[in-house]
């Protein structure tokens, strides 16, 4: 019986691990789909924007109260993964909780500690639904999340809760069965919270407890594995992406624009023509500006796989609070969207097969595009360091440099700089009209 | 006073200690021309030898690279390099946070490298020296005045206390809107919207911001952008408090107060 148990564990780990490194291995590769950018310069400040902003959430706690209830759900969930090492053990080798011996003392600490955190992850979850369901807040009941990504979060919210009251369950149980001296639950001395509660359990039978523990240890451990694979098709992979993306986070001031060296060449041989001379003629033409998700940059997309939906851009969006249709979670959703159905075409023909869709107007329109101001609050808000105004941007170079698609104010102030040097219609010579007038 | 322009100190062979760059709203719209004057005369006042470029200026590019013409910002931003590199130019001091953002954070790829400060920071190293000397008992004495970060002052480039460090000279009493500093709510001018229509929605972006301005109480919204002056003065105007609340540049407030 102990070994079909131990094969079967081995089996469901095995599988749990190959389907989780097969998908990852995907979105690595739909990530580099996007075009080459370096971002290995300053690894000192890097570094620290990952112990800040990764570790330390700092831009959390802007909001001081949500930022502590998502940490104890953050420290808990990482922390009580400690515990799933003993788990994986005591499932491959058939033992019962093998880390006593070995920790000794040290061990109904640790298992204490775990299970005060159990109990803030789940008070978190519990109040985090909340605060989507009932409460409504403005961000959450947008029309962004329609559909699958609502129910997304309210899964993964409702999945913590249950994984958590599996392990207290479980502990509990455990701990009724020392109480009465089971040989093969070794003595772990009291845990904090099952420890107190085991009393409930008095009235059962030692089948039916046993029974309840080792169903709460499977299904909390394959309720883990599954969890696993959910992620990586979920919002929730920002538990594991947002380090990766603080480390790469623009290091530049928010207000600077990338610049395109192309363009700066071209403009630069067409100002002074003595340098053409000893031009190479370029390779292909060059494209300018983003159209679809291969234009855009490899951070770009790891952005968009890195986006938890919180919507504290869009909460943030001046365009997007006056009821405009820009909405910049929705500009990481699209990107993401779009990359994920680039993927599958992947998957299924080897290299992309073109399906006639493009990340611009299949998934974001002309209109959301334009009524971006570049003000930066999107940037500043996220806690994972994306930027959706630099997809804007590259978006907007696109329709302007590749399709002459600009609103016709817009053109106008075109020309204008071009022909008078500013972006409205006056004479240069009245440039320094206001000096002339103090002068006199 | 007599205002001079890089081509006339050339001329003399000499280098003024800091070029203004006034900008195009700073050069042509009419209030914003206001601003530029107040400066100026701050400027002219504490005896900083400074130069414009007068007629040879244009336009940074700033517009048309946020709007996604990436090649005519390149002309303008190209040409702008030469002229400013053949005038020696190592300090510019200017009025608008576009013109200040670009300048400094975009235009050394291109060649351009140059100590750029924006006005309200400047205003401050000018009060800090002591050079600025203001009235006892001042027009703003006691009153009521909110302060609006713009994008690219704040946001863009993390400069949140300088304005407010020259406001406190005033005497008056600073209150803050519910979204400031990095919270800060744009005006709507930024990326190009000045130039276009804003794109259709339930309100304004502008009348939003100047109703939660007016909200403060104040009795001087202090701005330190031409375009930010533009779209909060129509917001004002839209809460029909233009009487009552003034915007007016943080330039404009000093030099109504100093000595």
């Amino acid at each position: 019986m102990r070994i079909v148990q131990e094969l079967l564990f081995i089996i469901a780990f095995g599988v749990a691990v190959y389907l989780f490194s097969t998908k990852v291995r995907q979105i690595r590769r739909n990530i580099l789909l996007g075009r080459d950018k370096d971002l290995n310069d300053h690894p000192d400040l890097r570094w620290k924007n990952v112990l800040l902003l990764a570790f330390g959430q700092k831009k959390m706690f802007r909001n001081p109260l949500v930022a502590v209830l998502h940490f104890f759900v953050y420290a808990g969930f990482i922390i009580i993964n400690l515990e799933i090492l003993e788990i994986i053990l005591d499932g491959i080798l058939g033992t019962h909780r093998l880390f006593v011996p070995v920790l000794g003392a040290l061990y109904p600490l640790l298992i204490s500690a775990f299970e005060v955190l159990a109990v803030l992850v789940t008070l978190g979850c519990a109040i985090f639904l909340i605060r989507r369901n009932i409460l409504k807040l403005r961000r959450f009941i947008s029309k962004d999340l329609n559909g699958w990504p609502r129910s997304d979060a309210n899964y993964i919210l409702i999945t913590e809760i249950v994984l958590m009251l599996l392990f207290l369950t479980m502990n509990t149980a455990d701990q009724q069965m020392q109480l009465r001296g089971s040989e093969h639950y070794i003595a772990t001395g009291h845990f904090l919270v099952s420890g107190n509660l085991s009393a409930i359990f008095s009235h059962l039978s030692d089948g039916t407890l046993i029974a309840i523990e080792r169903t709460c240890w499977w299904l909390h451990i394959l309720g883990i594995l599954a969890f696993l694979n959910y992620l990586p098709y979920s919002k929730h992979l920002h538990i594991i992406l947002a380090f990766p993306n603080a480390y790469y986070a623009n290091l530049e001031p928010m207000g600077e624009m990338e610049n395109m060296p192309a363009v700066q060449r071209e403009v630069q041989l067409m100002l002074q023509p003595e340098l053409a001379a000893n031009e190479p003629a370029p390779e292909s033409m060059p494209k300018f500006g983003a159209k679809d998700v291969f234009d855009l940059s490899w951070k770009n997309l790891l952005d968009a796989y890195s986006c938890t939906e919180c919507g504290r851009c869009s909460a943030a969006c001046p365009a997007n609070l006056t009821g405009k249709a820009l909405s910049p979670r929705k500009i990481m959703m699209d990107t993401r969207d779009r990359v994920e159905a680039v993927g599958r075409n992947i998957n299924a023909n080897k290299t992309f097969t073109d399906d006639g869709k493009t990340l611009l107007r299949d998934y974001i329109t002309e209109e959301e595009l334009r009524a971006c101001t570049t003000c930066n609050a999107c940037v500043q808000e996220c806690p994972v360091s994306i930027s959706p105004l630099d997809i804007i941007l590259q978006l907007r170079r696109h329709l302007v440099m590749e399709e002459s698609s600009a609103p016709g104010e817009w053109t106008g102030m075109f020309s204008n700089i071009e022909n008078n040097m500013a972006p409205w219609k006056f004479s240069m010579d009245d440039r320094d009209k206001w000096a002339t007038e103090m002068n006199q | 006073m007599q205002i001079k322009t890089m081509a006339t100190y050339a001329a003399n062979g000499e280098t003024p200690e800091i070029l203004f760059w006034v900008g195009c709203a700073g050069s042509f719209d009419q209030r914003a021309q206001k601003i530029t004057k107040a400066f100026a005369t701050i400027l002219d006042k504490t005896g900083v030898q400074f130069a414009i470029l007068g007629k040879e200026e244009s336009c940074t590019g700033d517009p048309a690279r946020r709007a996604g013409n990436e090649f005519i910002f390149q002309m303008m931003a190209q040409n702008n390099i030469q002229l400013l590199n053949m005038y020696g130019v190592k300090k510019i001091v200017t009025a608008c946070p576009h013109c200040f953002n670009i300048l400094k954070n975009e235009y050394p790829a291109l060649g351009g490298n140059y100590e750029v400060i924006h006005h309200t920071t400047f205003l401050q190293s000018l009060i800090d020296e002591g050079k600025i000397k203001m009235k006892e008992g001042g027009t703003f004495k006691g009153k009521k005045i909110t302060y609006h970060d713009s994008c690219y002052l704040g946001r863009g480039n993390g400069i949140y206390e300088a304005p407010r460090k020259v406001l406190e000279t005033l005497d008056a009493e600073l209150v803050e809107m519910k979204r400031c500093r990095s919270n800060g709510l744009c005006c709507g001018a930024g990326g190009a919207q000045m130039f276009k229509e804003e794109e259709k929605g339930t309100t304004r972006i502008n009348f939003e911001r100047g109703r939660e301005a007016v909200d403060t109480g104040a009795s001087v919204i202090a701005a330190n952008c031409p375009f930010c002056m533009t779209m909060l003065t129509d917001g004002v105007k839209e809460t029909g408090k233009e009487d009552e609340v003034k915007v007016l540049d943080i330039a404009e407030l000093i030099a109504m107060n100093m000595e």
